[in-house]
């Protein structure tokens, strides 16, 4: 009897957290499928994100899609125009630059370090900038007032300026660059945190967390924080297209990606000296850097219109 | 479309206005310039785009270098004489000769020895009003030639004879003379814009003896000269000068080919077959005033041993490193002078590339799994414009003879420190450009036992070399010298402290109808003699 | 409102401060011995390296640098080019007009199109020509503006000749600058095609510069008016019958533009930093040109005064803009 009682007791829990279960995911499920909905409205943003996933896929599967080596060089094919010029051969489809490298293949790379840029850079920006923006929001105070005035000062210089400032003491490259970029493009989140946070912080469900006892780790991040994703999501990826920009703009500056990665910023700069010459070598690398970021920017807008209820409505 | 035909009709009017403004005025020569010059005296800089805007058409300086040479010849001093001992070199200037008169300055006398003496004193005595007339004033180039301590008096004899001291004989000095550092500046116009308090004006508003004179100079943007009347060596056949300064290569030869401009100077290499093939534009070329090399430390073992190094020579490709990496722009080098140098020794035979003799080599002399590093700068330079594929290329080379080697680069400035340790680790490419066009300004400074632990990146004292290059440096007369310098460059080949790698070539494209253009082996520019044929 | 103003600028004293210490601290950071770079191979014997350090003060402590600097700031002194040798201040204002020049240039041309063409996308919402502008201002919103300049050279320049290459003016017409606007200075200079030269170099680099802001513009015009066009007052108004045009000249776009003002205004950063390449694409002699290549010459004092100069320059113009908000729009002031 005990026994069965017992067993009762315990299929009776294991029902309800079941049932529990059930309900947070359909919750959750309704969710996503409303959200869903919205972004599947705008048409652009659908593109938009196919593009995405394809370029995703494209630099997931660069060593396999990709006809050649990025940085073989073929001596006997300099400056090969593409293959529908007279003159070009179909074993560089896209032609070849100043020192016989494939274009296609060194595109096909250079997604990879553009998605890497913009995924390190967001990921960097986004963490500190939450960090920063809930410590400001949540204590206010002094610790407030110094946090935004040292924001104050990053955004009063021109971010590709500031930037380009920072990479020179770090020295030319990558890494320094995404250091660079990620520093100049976290104070928007720290402001939107902080925004959020203070809106959040008088709300009432914020209130009757306190008063049940929670923590005010506990408070930011498991109370306050879901509920200010969304205008950090539609800035995540605006910062995303932006350092993919950014670090192309400090390539083509000589600041960025050093030769001979095949960054498409960089292949921009080192191109320059053929825009007389060899149109294919200036014009693919801008044209990719282009598409990219318009798809990132077009799932943007669809994710802003699918997450701002106010946007929604008109 | 309404845009387009609006701007089509705008360029249609420029070009239409430009047409009868050139036909109604006078010969304007337009020079798309690489850069903006830091400022208007010579003195004060170092770089090749200072000179070019300033130095070289606005000054004149006692003895010149013969256009398209390095030979020295005279200039605002008519003759000089050296003493027997070599330490007093007395000039006798040309009489006649006038300073520019401009909105800012008219002249009240001629040129005279007290111009000379001014000229000098500044950048010499700390007590000259103009030794620190603009802040930071470090007369880089006086200094960088050791003149203060060469230098032990400037004497005005009469109004027309100039007397130098120096404290020990030294023959380069005259061609030093010709640098740009030593332009003949005008002592009434300083004195009056000292009067004035304006002394600065002195590096923005410049006034020479020089065959243009200054008009005006917009940042970033554009420098104006016309062409000085009373030249002492004859009116200029062109009647203005304009420097567009353009800093993008490729802009510069678009501008080039769009008419915009007559003539552009350092064209990107890859683009120099096809300006060959455009029927409208001639293009001239010449190997620079300067060479790359990889400097072994003759000091650390096995490099101590010549024949080791000899075989490192014969295991390069010399061939590949001037296809990747100067792209054609370049020569391969076998003395450490380039070949526009006077007593450049031709009959030198070059290590020949045999990676398999070179194997042997390292074989006989027991040198085995030897493995270095190689310093690669990090930044272009004339000599060598991309160190970091050179590295590389020098890499495999060595590989292919069993020598393994990492490569190593530092920023910059340290680069330049460490290398001049005496127990560097490795061999590290660097490079010179001449200042003078003396082969002293190479042999001495770079492989010279001074240098040792500075400028001689091989820490190479090696004695029968050192006699010659000491000899050359206080006989009086080049035909002396001449014999010393070859059999240096001998001497040099047969130790191989350096694999000489390459003599950079200087191009420039031009408008077919610019004609008297003399390409200069020191990397100027200069646009006295050149014309435009209508 | 008083207050408001005296707040706002008290706001801004403690930036300037930390912008001042984020120039100075910035050059002390960068790489490289200034006086060993200046000699290159050629090399310092080491006294006259201690001479050299002594004239460009880095003898000092840092505190001692910084206090001089700014020191020299509050008088207007802003350093000397280790460069030209002149001084930071006069560099920037002989080059700040061309920079001028080109960013008003590009604002008008941004928003002489930008709003027109999202007021009618707002108006004509969904509709095809909604559509293509706004899926034209996010190319433009996207666009690698380097790539975009270089492109243009290569089409207008290159291949059609139709506009310049490159500079202000064509080098035949010389007159002095007076005003160093090179559209005013060409109309005063009284030369026959001057103007029109001035006109025919602006074309390219401003529709370059103008790229993004104008996309901004037309982007936030729409959904500013989108927003007012959905609130009452302008739905009673067409209720009314009033004529669609007048709805939306009169009462809608009035209340769109506040925001939209706002976004031009911040457009200034983004400006200033277009301008860094957009000038050296084109040999445009401005500001944005001269903090790249001094970067690159490690011209240490104009890196520094620049860096200042121009943060200044856009704390200025968005404290302008701040207040010119919180004049329309009360609610802000009294926050």
């Amino acid at each position: 009897m005990v026994h069965t009682e017992e067993m009762n007791a315990i299929d009776d829990a294991e029902a309800a957290k079941r049932r529990a279960l059930r309900s947070g995911w359909s919750a959750r499920r309704a969710m996503v499928s409303e959200f869903w909905f919205y972004f599947s409205e705008n048409k652009g943003a659908v593109i938009g994100l196919v593009v995405f996933l394809l370029l995703v896929a494209v630099a997931l599967l660069a060593p396999l899609l990709s006809p050649h080596s990025p940085t073989f060089q073929d001596r006997n094919a300099l400056l090969l125009p593409p293959f529908w010029q007279e003159g070009g051969r179909t074993a560089y489809l896209l032609g070849t630059d100043a020192v016989g490298r494939d274009i296609l293949s060194r595109l096909i790379y250079g997604a990879r370090f553009s998605l890497f840029i913009g995924v390190v850079v967001v990921t960097v920006a986004l963490t500190g900038g939450i960090l920063i923006g809930l410590i400001a929001g949540f204590f206010r105070g002094w610790i407030d007032i110094v946090i935004m005035r040292v924001m104050d000062v990053i955004l009063a210089f021109p971010s590709l300026l500031l930037a380009l400032v920072l990479v020179a003491i770090l020295g030319p490259g990558l890494v320094n660059a995404m250091i660079a970029i990620a520093l100049v493009l976290q104070p928007h989140f720290v402001r939107l945190t902080r925004a959020s946070v203070m809106t959040e912080k008088s709300k009432d469900y914020v209130v009757a967390a306190r008063v049940a006892g929670a923590g005010p780790i506990r408070l930011m991040t498991k109370t306050i924080l879901p509920n200010c994703l969304a205008p950090l999501i539609v800035q995540g990826t605006l910062s995303f297209s932006n350092a993919i920009l950014d670090a192309a703009a400090l390539g083509f500056l000589g600041m960025g990606a050093q030769p001979p990665t095949p960054e498409w910023g960089t292949m921009l700069a080192e191109a320059r000296e053929f825009i007389q010459s060899a149109w294919w070598v200036v014009t693919f690398p801008g044209l990719a850097i282009l598409v990219t970021v318009l798809a990132i920017n077009l799932v943007g807008d669809g994710l802003r219109d699918a997450l701002d209820p106010k946007l929604k409505r008109s | 479309m309404i845009l387009k035909s609006t701007i089509r009709t705008l360029a249609l009017g420029v070009s239409l206005a430009a047409m009868m403004a050139g036909a109604a005025s006078a010969k304007t020569l337009v020079y798309c310039s690489e850069g903006s010059p830091e400022g208007f005296d010579p003195a004060l800089y170092t770089a090749g785009t200072t000179f070019d805007a300033s130095s070289k058409p606005v000054y004149n300086r006692l003895v010149e270098f013969k256009r398209g040479t390095t030979d020295v010849v005279p200039g605002l001093a008519e003759s000089w004489d050296v003493s027997d001992d070599g330490l007093e070199y007395t000039f006798h200037l040309r009489p006649g000769v006038k300073f520019h008169t401009t909105d800012f300055f008219t002249p009240g006398r001629e040129f005279n020895a007290d111009d000379v003496v001014f000229s000098f004193e500044r950048q010499l005595k700390d007590d000259n009003p103009y030794h620190s007339y603009v802040e930071g004033a470090s007369w880089e180039y006086f200094n960088g030639m050791s003149m203060p301590d060469l230098v032990e008096s400037i004497e005005k004899v009469d109004d027309m004879t100039v007397k130098f001291k120096l404290t020990r004989p030294e023959a380069p000095f005259i061609a030093n003379m010709a640098m740009d550092f030593a332009s003949i500046f005008s002592k009434e116009y300083a004195d009056q814009l000292a009067e004035n308090g304006q002394e600065a004006q002195l590096n923005q508003q410049p006034i020479g003896t020089g065959p243009f004179q200054f008009v005006a100079y917009q940042p970033d943007a554009v420098i104006r000269y016309k062409a000085f009347a009373d030249y002492w060596n004859g009116k200029q056949p062109i009647d203005d000068l304009v420097f567009a300064i353009t800093t993008d290569n490729a802009v510069r030869q678009q501008k080039l080919l769009a008419g915009e401009c007559h003539v552009m100077p350092y064209p990107n290499p890859a683009d120099v077959q096809g300006l060959k093939d455009n029927p409208d534009i001639n293009v001239m070329q010449q190997e620079g005033l300067n060479v790359g090399y990889l400097a072994y430390n003759t000091k650390m073992p096995p490099f101590d041993n010549p024949k080791v190094r000899k075989a490192l020579n014969m295991a390069i490709n010399k061939q590949a490193i001037l296809d990747a990496v100067f792209q054609g722009a370049g020569q391969a080098a076998k003395n450490p002078i380039p070949p526009t140098m006077w007593s450049y020794n031709d009959d030198v035979k070059d290590d020949p590339y045999d990676p398999e003799a070179a194997k042997k080599m390292l074989e006989e002399e027991g040198v085995s799994d030897l493995s270095m590093k190689i310093w690669a700068m990090p930044v272009q330079r004339p000599y060598n414009p991309n160190a970091r594929r050179m590295a590389e290329l020098l890499q495999s080379d060595f590989d292919k003879v069993g020598v393994k080697a990492e490569i190593v680069s530092y920023e910059w400035g340290e680069y330049l420190e460490r290398s001049k340790a005496e127990d560097r680790d490795g061999a590290v490419l660097l490079g010179w450009t001449g200042d003078n066009g003396d082969p002293d300004n190479f042999l001495a400074v770079l492989l010279g036992c001074d240098g040792v632990g500075g400028s001689n990146r091989a820490q190479w004292c090696y004695e029968p070399f050192e006699k010659l290059i000491q000899e050359a440096k206080v006989k009086g007369s080049q035909e002396e010298r001449v014999p010393l310098y070859k059999e240096a460059q001998v001497v040099f080949k047969e130790q191989a402290p350096w694999a000489t790698i390459a003599h950079s070539v200087v191009f420039m494209p031009m408008a077919k109808n610019v004609t008297g253009y003399v390409m200069d082996p020191l990397g100027g520019h200069w646009f006295d003699g050149v014309d435009i044929e209508e | 409102m008083f207050r408001f103003i005296l707040q706002r600028v008290g706001l801004l004293i403690p930036t300037f401060i930390g912008v001042s210490i984020v120039a100075f601290a910035f050059i002390r950071l960068l790489p490289g011995d200034p006086i060993v770079l200046l000699a290159g191979e050629r090399g310092l014997t080491p006294e006259r390296y201690a001479e050299l350090r002594q004239t460009f003060g880095y003898d000092q402590p840092l505190v001692m640098q910084y206090l001089n600097y700014l020191w020299g700031i509050l008088h207007g002194d802003l350093g000397v080019s280790t460069v030209t040798k002149r001084g930071v201040l006069s560099e920037f204002l002989t080059r700040f007009p061309a920079t001028l020049e080109l960013s008003f240039c590009a604002i008008v041309l941004a928003t002489a199109i930008g709003i027109p063409a999202g007021v009618f996308a707002a108006v004509k919402r969904g509709s095809w020509f909604d559509q293509s502008i706004m899926g034209t201002a996010l190319v433009g919103y996207s666009m690698p503006i380097f790539w975009w300049g270089l492109l243009l050279i290569i089409l207008f320049s290159g291949t059609w000749h139709l506009t310049p290459v490159s500079g202000r003016i064509d080098l035949i017409y010389y007159f002095k600058p007076v005003t160093g606007f090179m559209l005013i200075d060409s109309l005063l200079s009284g030369q026959e095609g001057a103007f029109r030269s001035a006109v025919s170099h602006l074309i390219l680099p401003t529709v370059v510069l103008a790229t993004i802001p104008l996309a901004v513009i037309a982007r936030q015009t729409r959904s500013a008016m989108l927003e007012v066009l959905g609130e009452d007052y302008v739905r009673t108004a067409r209720a009314k019958g009033l004529e669609p045009l007048r709805v939306v000249g009169l009462h809608a776009l009035r209340n769109a533009l506040i925001p939209v003002i706002t976004v031009i205004g911040l457009q200034v950063g983004v400006l200033l930093a277009g301008a860094i390449l957009t000038e050296t694409i084109f040999s445009w002699p401005g500001i944005g040109k001269w903090m790249v290549d001094s970067v690159f010459r490690r011209d240490y004092p104009v890196v520094q005064g620049g860096l200042l100069l121009i943060a200044g320059l856009v704390m200025v113009v968005n404290l302008i803009v701040d207040l010119l908000y919180g004049l329309i729009n009360p609610r802000i002031r009294h926050n």
